[in-house]
């Protein structure tokens, strides 16, 4: 039998999760010398993972990486198999028996946890499904956010937390062009919230948020951005990372945080706070979140190393409403080790391990799965090109005299268990129905969040 | 507003931005890259990754430097797409230790 990636014996590649990672790889493979055959897993009807579902809807450019993604979908050797979930329509293990390689590219669909009392109140909520509920994800449609407090509280300073506090700080002339879910606008047209918390444990050196996004808030129409000048005072420590030559990014989010400690848009109707050096500790309330306990905290450590330890001061805030915004979280998949600490497959450049390090066989991984809930769309493309190298150093081992059937053999399984599989030119026919449904509205695209809804959608129209 | 390479990038052409572009909006010539307005999404992905600072957001831009939004937006056009990493251009060490990087 000839060499697997050549004509007469393509490359069977499965490749699990259609958002940035999962595409870039396939675009790796693509481009590379061999004959390959992809395909591309998605357990949702719809592609693009957190493109879709997670950069926020007024931020419309961004989305355009999909037309890249589009693109991609072009090849010939490529072919997309939505609402089929790995795990449980297909197993790891069917996967490894019709494909030579499978690169597990599925995100971090879950998130950390303070792990303080209180957490479960109602209002009490997580950054994850307030972002999937606005952007319309399937998974989180049916949720409800009470906005009818004044005071919400964000815990985490990175750029979800920006997303979520930025959202919040709108009015609903500024997001109803966008395409935010429609359940959505409707919730956050009654919000009666004035004040809002974004408290980071660490200090104003240390806020994770990218001088770009946080700039926005010195730019709303009715919300002031709002920093208590005692706040930005540093340790020495702080100040050396702020000089270094290489931290520009910080230093530029300072600055920002400076001007909002001089100006004067404490008038406006909404204020949006940022705090530094507090820990949540405890969530109070007879049935539901209405007092929010910190320590203040002190930083402790070398410069870039710094961590927040607690003084023993205690701080409170009364607030109806919390998001916890501290990092996605990776799941794991049933056949697969996982590293539970890091919330990631474990993997040596790619290649996926047991969790003694020995490498397994034909599974890979690419983006968040593989290096843990951080980086921008852009950082999944280098991330996801160095795991198909590593895929296409390992071809010489593999088994040549083994035939694999690929999508083949997963259509067989697919009907026997009556799961309908999304093509792309289903999903096609969902994009055009999103885009009409959104015109008499001003909208970009009305998002249907229903999965039901979306099969209907490709069964109708044949 | 969008993202332009600026003359740092001059002689060195080390392409760390080009990996992690999400939509391929660099080209270049024999001396360095530009950036394609039209194309480029600005997530600022690139910015980082230069070991010499040559890419800058608009608003960021030094005074001295805004001439390169207008040259990014002639050139980037006209020249091929850097898609992948190349070879930094010979001397880019050296150039990159007199910029003092
Ligand atoms: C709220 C938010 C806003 C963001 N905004 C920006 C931004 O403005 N700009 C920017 O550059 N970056 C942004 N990012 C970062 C960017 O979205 C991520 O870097 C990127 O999406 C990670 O790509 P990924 O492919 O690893 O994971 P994902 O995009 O999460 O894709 C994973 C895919 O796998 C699918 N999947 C999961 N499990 C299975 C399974 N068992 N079977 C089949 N399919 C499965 C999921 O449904 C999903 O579609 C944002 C992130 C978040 C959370
Ligand atoms: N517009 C954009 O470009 C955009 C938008 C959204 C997301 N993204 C990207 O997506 C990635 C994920 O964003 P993210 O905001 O989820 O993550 P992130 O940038 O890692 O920020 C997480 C924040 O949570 C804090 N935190 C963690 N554990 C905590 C705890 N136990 N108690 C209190 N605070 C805690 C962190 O503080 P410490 O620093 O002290 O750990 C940090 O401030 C990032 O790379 C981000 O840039 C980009
Ligand atoms: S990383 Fe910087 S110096 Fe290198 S090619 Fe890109 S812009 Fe030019
Ligand atoms: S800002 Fe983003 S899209 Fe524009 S050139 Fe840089 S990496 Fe590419």
């Amino acid at each position: 039998m000839a060499q697997v990636g050549t004509e007469h014996n393509p490359l069977y590649v499965a490749i699990v999760g259609s958002g940035p990672s999962g595409f870039y790889a396939a675009e790796a493979l693509i481009r590379s010398e061999r004959t390959v055959k992809i395909d591309l897993f998605e357990r949702l009807p719809v592609p693009f993972g957190l493109v879709r579902s997670g950069v926020a809807p007024d931020h419309p450019k961004l989305k355009q990486a999909i037309q890249v993604y589009e693109k991609i979908a072009e090849a010939p050797q490529f072919n997309f198999i939505g609402n089929v979930s790995i795990g449980r329509d297909i197993s790891v293990e069917e996967l490894a028996r019709h494909y030579h390689a499978v690169i597990f590219t599925c995100g971090a669909e879950s998130d950390r946890k303070l792990g303080i009392p209180g957490e479960n109140l109602a209002g009490s909520h997580t950054a994850t499904e307030f972002v999937g509920w606005y952007n319309g994800h399937p998974d989180y449609r049916d949720r409800h956010f009470d906005l009818s407090h004044e005071t919400a509280v964000i815990i985490g300073q990175g750029n979800v937390a920006a997303d979520v506090g930025r959202i919040l700080s709108k009015t609903v002339d500024e997001l109803r062009h966008t395409d935010i879910a429609g359940h959505a606008l409707e919730v956050l047209a009654e919000s009666k919230i004035r004040r809002i918390y974004i408290v980071g444990r660490r200090g104003p050196a240390q806020a994770k948020f990218t001088s770009k996004e946080l700039k926005e808030f010195g730019e709303l129409s009715v919300c002031g951005a709002v920093v208590e000048p005692a706040e930005l005072q540093l340790n020495d420590a702080s100040r050396i990372e702020l000089e270094d030559k290489t931290n520009a990014g910080s230093r530029k989010v300072f600055e920002l945080l400076s001007e909002f400690a001089t100006s004067t848009s404490r008038d406006k109707q909404r204020q949006c706070h940022f705090t530094f050096l507090k820990s949540p500790v405890e969530l109070q309330g007879r049935s539901r979140v209405e007092k929010i306990i910190f320590e203040k905290n002190r930083l402790q450590g070398e410069p870039f190393n710094q961590s927040a330890v607690g003084i023993g001061e205690t701080f409170e805030l009364e607030a109806g409403l919390l998001f916890r915004s501290i990092g996605y979280r990776g799941k794991s998949l049933t056949g697969l080790p996982f590293d539970d600490k890091r919330g990631v497959f474990p993997n040596r450049d790619g290649h996926i391990t047991d969790t003694q390090g020995q490498l397994l066989p034909q599974f890979y991984t690419a983006g968040w799965i593989k290096r843990g809930p951080t980086g921008i769309i852009g950082t999944n493309r280098a991330d996801s090109v160095a795991t198909v190298e590593c895929l296409l150093q390992d071809l010489a081992r593999l088994d040549s005299s083994e035939t694999k059937q690929g999508a083949a053999a997963v259509y067989v399984i697919l009907n026997s268990k009556k799961v309908r599989p999304i093509s792309f030119s289903d999903w096609k026919k969902i994009d055009n129905e999103e885009i009409s449904r959104g015109q008499p509205l001003g909208k970009p695209r009305e998002k249907i969040t229903s999965i039901q809804e979306c099969l209907r959608i490709v069964e109708k129209s044949g | 507003m969008t993202t332009v390479v600026t003359d740092n990038c001059r002689g060195c052409r080390f392409t760390d931005c080009v990996a992690v572009c999400p939509v391929e909006c660099f080209h270049y010539d024999d001396e360095m890259l530009y950036i394609d307005p039209e194309v480029c999404i600005d997530c600022s992905a690139c910015i980082p990754e230069c070991p010499v600072q040559a890419i800058f957001e608009e608003d960021d831009l030094p005074e001295d430097k805004r001439n390169w939004v207008k040259i990014n937006a002639e050139k980037a056009p006209e020249l091929p797409a850097c898609s992948e990493s190349m070879e930094p251009l010979p001397g880019a060490e050296a150039r990159k230790a007199e910029l003092g990087f």
